[in-house]
């Protein structure tokens, strides 16, 4: 009987400053960190955004870009996938209030479209918030097996 | 990065754009060189995507922005050349039902008239 081992698991953490501009260095960890778990460059390309989102979310919405809040990044990755907390330390939000950007008399909103674009390329998106401990949005991609 | 070059072929502008068009530079340029097209009295308008790597959501809120303030005064606003990850954006977010996309720039210059 062969013994199974349950897959190794990195982590990394980064902690950037509220502003706009650290986005692009999310995003490039994101999109490297995708690549060395194992996804092609255009799903690695997807997750990355899937994280600009939150990113973007936590620095305008959660933390109201005061340069003194923090937006904690954490990466969790084995060779089942990749799993990705983004922090803030906001006052949280009611998820239940993000109107659906797909209704009819939302579709030509201009903004709206964060979370819905997080769902659309991750296997998974939680969000919870909790008082005085901001927002958490934690983003799952699964490695799919390849087809025979 | 993003670039845009304008020009324009009888009354439709065309904005050949390149790069991103993401939250900070890229929404900012996009949204200024619409709104130059507009102060310049164009109504026909016509976004060149062919170069454009990266839309994020900001992005598509501007999109949507310039489409609207474009059909505000009565114009038309409508897409050239939509690479595959902004298409799939696009359907995905049911934008696709909206804007007028064309893969040829004679036949979308036509459509104006």
């Amino acid at each position: 009987m062969r013994e199974e081992r349950a897959p190794e698991t990195y982590s990394i953490s980064l902690s950037v400053a509220s502003g706009f501009e650290f986005v692009e260095l999310a995003e490039t960890v994101t999109a490297t960190l995708a690549r060395l778990t194992g996804f092609d460059e255009e799903t690695a390309m997807w997750i990355s955004m899937a994280v600009r989102e939150a990113v973007i979310n936590a620095i305008k919405h959660g933390n109201k870009e005061d340069r003194q809040k923090r937006v904690e990044i954490q990466y969790a990755f084995n060779h089942d996938g990749l799993s990705i907390c983004v922090r803030d330390q906001g006052s949280g939000f009611d998820l239940s209030q993000v109107p659906n950007p797909l209704d009819p008399e939302n579709l030509l909103k201009p903004t709206g479209r964060g979370i819905f674009y997080m769902k659309a390329f991750m296997d998974e998106v939680d969000i919870w918030s909790s008082p005085g401990g901001g927002t958490t949005v934690r983003l799952r991609k699964r490695i799919r097996p390849r087809s025979p | 990065m993003i670039r845009i070059e304008h020009r324009t072929l009888g009354d439709v502008h065309i904005l050949d754009i390149e790069g991103r068009i993401t939250i900070g530079e890229g929404t900012l340029h996009f949204r200024e060189a619409v709104h130059r097209v507009i102060q310049q009295g164009g109504r026909n308008v016509l976004l060149n995507l062919a170069g454009v790597t990266h839309m994020d959501s900001s992005g598509i809120g501007e999109l949507v922005s310039a489409y609207t303030a474009v059909g505000n005064r009565g114009g038309r606003l409508k897409l050239l050349h939509v690479p595959p990850r902004v298409r799939e954006v696009l359907t995905i977010t049911k934008l696709a039902t909206v804007f007028e996309a064309f893969d040829d720039e004679a036949a979308a210059v036509e459509s104006f008239r």
